[in-house]
């Protein structure tokens, strides 16, 4: 909300300066955003008239004038502006005048003539970014008069970022009413006396039914008659509402506009004229339709209130007026609307219509159901004061505002809640100076609450203000004391500090990518399935949540060899969203490399990443667990050079070359190399559990055997390694081999063998007898033969 | 030639030999089978006895003398051999390793970190959940019903089927107090959504909030606690903290807490004590427990940390930006 400082001053003046008052505001929850002069600081200028203008001697374009500026003599003023003419009533910065932009008057001769001062634009005195010519103010300017004072231009234009709270606080007497109660100083009440209604013009009162009581309990309205459609809005109250960011319209408007501001009840005046019959207060109608004051037409939901006439709704309550029944510069009759609107009835209606107006705003947060009642006398006063006119009794449709219930409150409460020692004297103090009532019965205390702070409604809401008027910065800061228990530290489970190092020591960097991606992205790894879409995407390329960490990888990459990287690693730790329970959104742990396998160096031959490199490094992170990986075919893959990875038989992740048609697709001279795996899969970790190690010698046996070209080595492994003789202690391949020497179609594989026992020293006969054993597995189960 | 004139020739012989195959074949004309000491002992039979003793120890005294400059020139040469390896042999150690790339973590997992590593040394666990939420966890059971004018604070993304992203990481909270009785010492970090893009906001960020509440947990413990983070996050005693009122549907009193920073104050995150309806909808009573929750903004925090300057960085993924943080 911005208002003008001097208003809000003109109810409430603690002694504080401008900077002091916004710190107080802010310390107590209205929090300033934003304080700024309406003017820029000049001095020495005055209201002043052109008593003559006459061509200057020496020059076509300027005049020389002689100026009232208030002094003892006329000034004889030379002058450019081609609005410069006698009669009018000017601005004059006399001599010794400062103005903006360190710009000093002094008395000079232009062009020969004299001249005692400058008669100014409102763009020299920066009151606006341009300007034609010098101001032309009013006939009835005082000359003389500085011209701040006649404008009003020692004034701040304050930004108080409301929290949605403080409904009370979205007026200049809401405001007040804060500053007063935590500045220690009075507030200057606002006339809301009632307008004496003449008997003699017998102003008839207009019929009010409300039919949806829950919504507006209380609605008062008054006709008034016969104001003068000629009338002006005056100066003082066009300034106070556009430093309210309000736009002068016509009187009657922009006074239900001021009380809006000033007390802060939305109000409205109807042309009586336009409408039929009484007022009725009622829900929309099915299919019923309006024309906005905005120009807009709306279909009017169901669930709407509306004011209506005998023949058509009017307005949309509490939100716009129609077009129709609106106030214009023929309007001589008018009837003026005060009504209490329930937050409830107007949650999220004005949004419904693409609507945000400030009756909206206020009445969504919440107004005092006391005001209807003030705020009618006080706007028929201004009224009738610039309009003229006569008033008409207020009709009072609906209830009494209902008496708010009084709170619970326990001192104990507060200083346990709040860890400081408040007396319960001060506890008394404060709900006083906010204006609370309280009867104290011992320990506990019933504090009733002014119907305008309707935000406070439970015993927390009172001890926040004991704190908030206290200060939090005077509440203590204390560490607390408290039982100290060990937390849960499963051994089971690797944390993601360790494995994430794992990755960063291999070389790979770490990324944080969007969670929503190009639905065409995602398609490329997981083409024809459902996409789970957001409904306002900020930008269509993150139109679809992630089922996979591949694609921001990928435009990692891609990025990044844009900007002249050449070998990139990377890695992502992230959730994946296959669906929208709580179930469906893995963590995932991703993977891409690309590039030289090695950094450029003198000391290799440089050689691109492979399969088998990024294979080295994920046996490094999932160790002490042993993947075990099986051809596998994934959509963003190379069908030929994927695996799919187990742990421990459960399926854990992928990895793989990018399928030849990405690689192409993203304009990639090479493939990159990815991997991703279910995080809780990867994470967990068997306890350590020890066995026996032999002292006696292991020996070592190397075979070498003839398989079938197409048999997968990891098969033969995982399968030797569960039927091994005992004795056998380990079993790894250490070459494998095709053309000369083996067979076409045929590939010969080494395996070294460590054989031990726990017991004994092995003979030969026994190494002899367990080495067979294995071949004559390998020989049944894969048909291998012995190489000779 | 008589024994001195050997012994003359021997050192002469030994010394011009460079290697230690021509230092063998030196040896073998002073000792080898014929040899110039080797004949002077052959003569030795041609001598009477007493002459022959007197000769002999003449002649061994020699051959001693030969052996030793043998010995000595051998080992020379073997020195010089070995020096003239090693320098062979001697690396430029100034050339760079041959070595792997280097990795390094995101500035925000680098932040995370941090601040998970401060909290859990006082002993908060570290709790996480779905970033797809339900309208009850988001906002419901926060106390934040159906068009409350605070859901506009939270520029919500929805989903086809009335899911949302998470706007806030106090949905964790909801899901850990339902499944547990107090005492609870959390911190939820993680990634959080809002419809927001520009230079300050980005569409995803990280928050990581807390949330301790036990019997007595006060709001001057809130103060304390918050307080002692940032000052030991940015290591700096003196840095001065604000909480200044403010409003949260979900806690009460609530507070904007800000941080001193240059000439000025900075906004770092907002805070409260947990409001008894959110502690109501987890079924926890909220005459015998109380506590606080706060929330911070890890992408500010980190920028401050380390000087970054455009919060676009962070998820533009710019190795060049991200190296620096290695």
């Amino acid at each position: 909300m911005q208002f003008s400082e001097a208003w809000l001053r003109s109810l409430v003046n603690p002694k504080l300066d401008t900077g002091q008052l916004c710190h107080l505001m802010t310390m107590a929850g209205l929090e300033v955003e934003d304080a700024v002069a309406v003017a820029p600081a000049f001095s020495h200028v005055v209201v002043a008239e052109i008593l003559s203008a006459d061509k200057h001697p020496n020059a076509d374009r300027l005049q020389v004038c002689t100026v009232d500026a208030g002094g003892d003599q006329p000034l004889q003023v030379v002058c450019g502006a081609p609005n410069a003419r006698a009669g009018l009533k000017t601005v004059c910065a006399t001599v010794g005048a400062e103005l903006p932009n360190d710009f000093k008057i002094k008395q000079a001769k232009v062009r020969g003539v004299e001249s005692f001062g400058m008669l100014c634009s409102a763009k020299e005195l920066a009151l606006s970014d341009a300007a034609e010519g010098i101001m032309e103010l009013p006939a009835d300017a005082p000359v003389g008069q500085p011209l701040r004072q006649y404008l009003d231009l020692d004034d701040q234009l304050i930004t108080i970022k409301m929290t949605p709270n403080r409904g009370d606080c979205l007026s200049i007497r809401g405001i007040a009413r804060e500053v007063a109660a935590i500045s220690g100083s009075a507030v200057h009440p606002v006339d809301c006396s009632p307008v004496a209604v003449d008997a003699e013009a017998a102003v008839p009162a207009v019929a009010v039914a409300i039919e949806a009581p829950a919504g507006c309990p209380i609605y008062c309205g008054r006709l008034v008659r016969g104001i003068d459609p000629a009338a002006k809005t005056p100066d003082w109250m066009v300034r106070r509402l556009q430093r309210g960011g309000v736009r002068a319209i016509h009187p009657v408007v922009d006074v239900t506009n001021y009380v809006m501001l000033e007390l802060g009840e939305p109000m409205h005046a109807f042309d009586i004229a336009k409408v039929a019959g009484g007022i009725r207060v009622r829900a929309a109608q099915p299919g019923e339709k309006l024309a906005l004051l905005n120009e807009q037409t709306v279909e009017i939901k169901e669930g709407t209130l509306v004011i209506a006439d005998d023949r058509a709704a009017l307005a949309l309550a509490g939100i716009m007026g129609g077009a129709a029944s609106a106030v214009s510069d023929t309007t001589v009759d008018i009837f003026l609307e005060a009504a209490h609107f329930t937050p409830d009835a107007l949650a999220g209606r004005a949004r419904a219509y693409g609507l945000a107006t400030d009756s909206s705003h206020r009445f969504e947060r919440g107004v005092d159901p006391a005001l209807p009642a003030l705020a009618i006398e006080r706007a028929t006063r201004l009224i009738v004061d610039i309009c003229g006119g006569q008033a008409g009794p207020v009709t009072v449709a609906g209830g009494e505002p209902a008496q708010a219930p009084s709170i619970e409150f326990r001192p104990a409460r507060a200083r346990r809640l709040l860890g400081m020692d408040v007396t319960e004297a001060e506890m008394c103090a404060t709900f006083v100076r906010l204006g609370l009532d309280l009867e104290a019965e011992g320990h506990d205390w019933q504090v009733s609450v002014p119907s305008y702070r309707f935000d406070l409604a439970t015993e927390v809401d009172l001890i926040e203000e004991i704190a908030r008027i206290k200060g939090y910065d005077n509440l203590p800061a204390v560490l607390p004391v408290a039982v100290a228990g060990m937390p849960a530290q499963p051994e089971g489970q690797r944390g993601r500090v360790e494995i994430r190092q794992r990755l960063m020591d291999l070389g790979y960097q770490e990324v944080i990518t969007y969670s929503f991606i190009d639905a065409k992205q995602q398609a490329m790894v997981a083409p024809g399935e459902a996409q789970i879409e957001l409904v306002n995407p900020i930008a269509s390329q993150m139109g679809v949540m992630r089922g996979s960490l591949m694609p921001g990888l990928l435009a990692t990459l891609r990025h990044n060899l844009n900007h002249g990287q050449d070998r990139i690693r990377l890695f992502e730790l992230g959730r994946c969203f296959l669906g929208t329970g709580a179930d469906a959104q893995p963590l995932r742990l991703g993977g891409l490399a690309y590039g030289p396998a090695h950094p450029e160096q003198w000391g290799e031959a440089a050689r691109a990443v492979d399969f088998f490199d990024v294979k080295g490094d994920l046996e490094v992170i999932l160790n002490p667990a042993a993947g075990e990986f099986a051809k596998g075919e994934h959509p963003a893959l190379h069908p030929g050079q994927s695996a799919r990875v187990a742990l421990d038989g459960r399926p854990a992740g992928w990895l793989g070359a990018l399928h030849p048609r990405l690689v192409q697709q993203l304009n990639l001279s090479r493939a990159p190399i990815l991997f991703e795996f279910d995080w809780d899969i990867l994470a967990a970790r068997p306890l350590p559990n020890y066995r026996t190690v032999s002292r006696f010698p292991a020996v070592r046996r190397d075979i070498a055997v003839v398989v079938d070209a197409g048999l997968a080595v990891g098969a033969i492994l995982a399968a030797v390694q569960t039927a091994l003789p005992a004795l056998v202690t380990e079993i790894a391949l250490f070459d494998v081999y095709q053309g000369k020497g083996v067979p076409d179609g045929k590939k010969s594989l080494a395996f070294k063998m460590l054989l031990q026992d726990t017991e004994k020293t092995l003979t030969d006969v026994e190494i002899e007898k367990t080495v067979s054993e294995v071949l004559a597995y390998l020989a049944e189960r894969f048909g291998a033969t012995l190489r000779s | 030639m008589n024994l001195e004139d050997i012994l003359d020739a021997a050192g002469r012989d030994f010394a011009d030999a460079a290697t230690l195959p021509a230092l063998e074949q030196a040896k073998a004309r002073f000792l080898g089978k014929s040899g110039a000491i080797t004949e002077q002992m052959k003569g030795l039979g041609k001598l009477g006895p007493d002459q022959r003793k007197e000769a002999g120890a003449r002649i061994n005294q020699v051959k001693d003398a030969v052996e030793a400059l043998l010995r000595e020139r051998r080992e020379a040469i073997q020195a010089d051999e070995l020096n003239r390896q090693l320098a062979a042999e001697s690396l430029d150690v100034t050339l760079p390793g041959r070595g792997s790339g280097q990795g390094g973590a995101h500035p925000i997992s680098l932040t995370l970190k941090r601040i998970e590593q401060l909290f859990a040394s006082i002993g908060f666990a570290i709790a996480d959940g779905p970033e797809i939420e339900t309208d009850f966890y988001n906002f419901t059971a926060l106390n934040i019903p159906d068009n409350h004018p605070a859901r506009a604070m939270h520029d919500t993304f929805y989903l086809g089927d009335g899911t949302l992203l998470r706007t806030h990481t106090s949905p964790v909270q909801v899901r850990y107090m339902e499944q547990r009785k107090p005492p609870i010492k959390i911190i939820s970090p993680g990634r959080v959504y809002r419809v927001d893009s520009d230079a300050t906001h980005s569409p995803m960020f990280h928050q990581v909030e807390g949330l301790w509440v036990d019997d007595n947990i006060s709001f001057a413990n809130l103060k304390g606690v918050v307080q002692d983070f940032l000052q030991r996050f940015f290591e700096r005693d003196d840095l001065q903290v604000r909480f200044r009122p403010s409003f949260f549907p979900f806690t009460e009193p609530s507070a904007e807490m800000d941080m001193s920073w240059g000439d000025g104050w900075l906004e770092i995150g907002g805070c409260g004590m947990v409001h008894p309806n959110v502690l109501g909808h987890v079924g926890i009573d909220a005459e015998s427990w109380q506590g606080f929750a706060f929330g911070l903004g890890v992408e500010r925090l980190a920028m401050l940390r380390y000087g970054v300057d455009d919060l676009r960085l962070f998820f533009e993924n710019d190795l060049r930006f991200l190296k620096q943080f290695s």
